[in-house]
């Protein structure tokens, strides 16, 4: 066990499946980077360095730089998979699926169901989510309410390094497609990260704090926002409990509802748009099979009805803080 | 052409099977039988037979919503298929998928598929992975005159060129993508597309059966020997309008009349293979006669069949869940 950061947590996930199983590719645009160039042959690894050191390990047959073609990519990928490689393909942006989306939901998801149970696809699709880093309205959505809708896929958005890599193993040798969103802001997060492979399941939330007063849920770089409001609010003898919830599908129900029935006052944190997001199936899952032990009305923390804005003074408005969660859980209490 | 009686027999078969196929599934729709869109393939068995007597069962292919030709022609079990198409739960994918996604994984057929243009990218994929294990299988895409122009086309033609992957692209142009033509949609030429991306590129007459085998097995040898991908161009025609129900009010009636009288490629196999004294009558009429029989077989045998049940509808969705 040694302290990794979120980015080096992949890397390894990445790494160690490679050795470990020969079918394991890793596809997308600059994942070595240089090709064809002069000058280094690893010069990327990806965009965000995520790749790095795979292709001098493993070479170019199973680390593959790709034109920059969204729907050859992932559905290269999708057909691999189908015909007995791993791939795991990376899709640079989420905000790009507008591109590829058909090969994700109307090919890949849909294989297993529309061929009779006969389809095993082992797809993996690794992609960056989430505001933050002033990239603007077409770098910076979360978009996973969407791949979350699609029967087939599974969605998994880890909070922190040990589950990044985790997780990232579990999808790399699930034999069903997962889009893997990893916040852009996290990578250079540190946390305790085993050296061994070892999984994390899918569909198992994860309670990061535990409390008596409010129940705060969250997914992905929210996960942190709400463990740090829960924290300071300890100071105002505010307890809370919080919820990762790990992976958006499989969904943890049980852990979701045992959470809103312990506290009976509910707060769901999503930085994806408000309008049919997670924040709203969450919030209708509790209304649905928990109303009763609700003392409050649930309240949702998420960004406004617009495109990520790109000046900072704006996309700051825009995302979930502390204060918007602080006030959100003082509401609760009022009631 | 090297091909022995036995070959000339199977071809001559698995044309007639698809034909007959198609014409009572035309029938059966046509009595408010079938449910859901069906896309014949009538008009067009020269293709499918003769790119597909080159493959193996290890070579994949994907198709399109006009699939059933390449799936018979790709071995996919008749009977199962005819099962599909009337949503039973004995169909080749348990009654889920019907006409436009029949799949037999095991026979190396990738699916037909409701999006034009959604098998190209997948076919790359099959051939990826025939590239990274080094089997030496290819992996066929069969698309339409109409997905010639879509996006995920131009992708895939590049990235296959990029990647010199094991694929060939089959472009069956029937003359019309959906109501629209081909001279009006088609922008340039489909073959000097191909070339511009790095292809080898040819087109083939798609009414002769012996020049559309003789194209795919170079361009299967060019595949497997890891020389890069193939592009053909059939030209090729549509007995039946696209789909089920479609007047057919965009083509003249005396062209439709045209091409069955002249263009159809199984009576043009038929006099050919008679009249250079290859196979003989009586053996062709007895192949008809015997595919008619095996599709009668196969329509009776779907209707007996029992639908899936309630419990159908929530398996399949994820391996686990």
């Amino acid at each position: 066990m040694s302290e990794k950061t979120f980015r080096q947590a992949l890397n390894e996930a990445l790494l160690q499946e490679m050795k470990k199983d020969e079918n394991v590719i890793v596809i997308g645009e600059d994942v070595a980077g240089g090709a064809g160039a002069n000058g280094e042959q690893d010069a990327w690894g990806g965009p965000m360095g995520i790749t790095k050191g795979l292709m001098p390990e493993f070479g170019r047959e199973r680390v593959i730089d790709t034109p920059i073609s969204e729907s050859a990519i992932i559905g290269t990928a999708a057909g691999a998979a189908l015909t007995g490689l791993r791939p795991v393909a990376e899709l640079m942006f989420v905000d790009f699926f507008g591109v590829c989306f058909d090969q994700i939901f109307n090919q890949a998801a849909k294989f297993r169901y529309m061929f009779g149970g006969k389809a095993v696809t082992p797809l993996t699709i690794r992609t960056m989510y989430g505001g933050g880093l002033r990239a603007a309205s077409q770098h910076s959505q979360c978009l996973y309410p969407i791949f979350t809708h699609i029967p087939g896929l599974k969605v998994v958005i880890p909070s922190n390094p040990y589950d990044a890599k985790g997780l990232l193993v579990q999808s790399i040798r699930d034999d069903d497609p997962v889009i893997f969103f990893e916040n852009k802001t996290l990578y250079d997060d540190l946390g305790e990260v085993p050296d061994d492979l070892y999984t994390v399941p899918f569909g198992e939330a994860n309670f990061t704090r535990e409390g008596k007063d409010v129940t705060l849920i969250s997914m992905g770089k929210t996960v942190q926002l709400c463990n740090q409001v829960a924290d300071e609010l300890k100071k105002e003898k505010i307890s809370c409990t919080v919820l990762d919830l790990r992976t958006l599908s499989p969904l943890d129900e049980d852990s979701i509802l045992e959470a809103a029935e312990e506290t009976g006052r509910v707060v769901i944190v999503d930085e994806s748009n408000p309008r049919c997001n997670i924040a709203t199936d969450i919030s209708a899952l509790i209304c649905d099979k928990a109303f009763s032990s609700l003392k409050a009305p649930i309240k949702m923390v998420t960004p406004p009805h617009t495109p990520v804005p790109f000046s900072p003074t704006l996309e700051d408005m825009y995302l979930p803080n502390e204060t918007k969660v602080k006030n959100a859980i003082q509401v609760t209490l009022d009631n | 052409m090297q091909l022995n009686r036995e070959e000339l027999l199977k071809a001559y078969t698995g044309m007639c099977l698809i034909r007959n196929f198609e014409d009572r599934v035309h029938d059966e729709f046509a009595a408010g039988e079938l449910p859901g869109f069906v896309h014949l393939y009538a008009g067009e068995e020269a293709s499918a037979m003769g790119i597909c007597m080159n493959l193996n069962d290890q070579d994949s292919i994907a198709s399109t919503h006009r699939g059933h030709g390449h799936c018979i022609a790709k071995g996919c079990d008749v009977t199962a298929m005819m099962k599909e198409l009337f949503g039973r739960k004995e169909g080749i994918c348990g009654g889920k998928g019907g006409s436009m996604h029949i799949a037999d994984l095991s026979k190396g057929m990738l699916g037909a598929n409701g999006i034009v243009g959604g098998g190209p990218p997948l076919v790359c994929g099959a051939a990826l992975s025939a590239k990274t294990k080094k089997t030496g299988n290819v992996s066929v895409c069969f698309l339409g005159d109409g997905a010639s122009n879509q996006g995920t086309t131009a992708e895939s033609i590049n990235i296959a060129s990029v990647l010199k992957l094991p694929a060939i692209f089959v472009v069956e142009d029937n003359g019309f993508a959906e109501a629209t033509s081909s001279s009006y949609s088609v922008g340039g030429d489909i073959v000097k597309r191909g070339e511009a991306y790095g292809l080898h590129a040819e087109k083939v007459d798609g009414t002769d059966f012996f020049a559309i085998y003789q194209a795919a097995k170079e361009a299967v040898e060019r595949a497997r020997k890891g020389k890069g991908p193939t592009l053909l161009h059939i030209k090729i025609n549509r007995i039946y309008a696209h789909y089920e129900g479609d007047a057919l009010t965009y083509r003249l009636p005396e062209e439709t009349e045209e091409i069955k009288k002249n263009r159809d490629p199984i009576k043009i196999f038929k006099k050919r293979v008679i009249e250079s004294g290859l196979l003989e009558s009586n053996q062709l009429n007895a192949i008809e006669e015997k595919t008619r029989k095996e599709v009668d077989q196969a329509v009776k045998d779907s209707k007996e069949a029992d639908f899936p049940t309630e419990k159908d509808l929530l398996t399949d969705v994820y391996v686990k869940f």
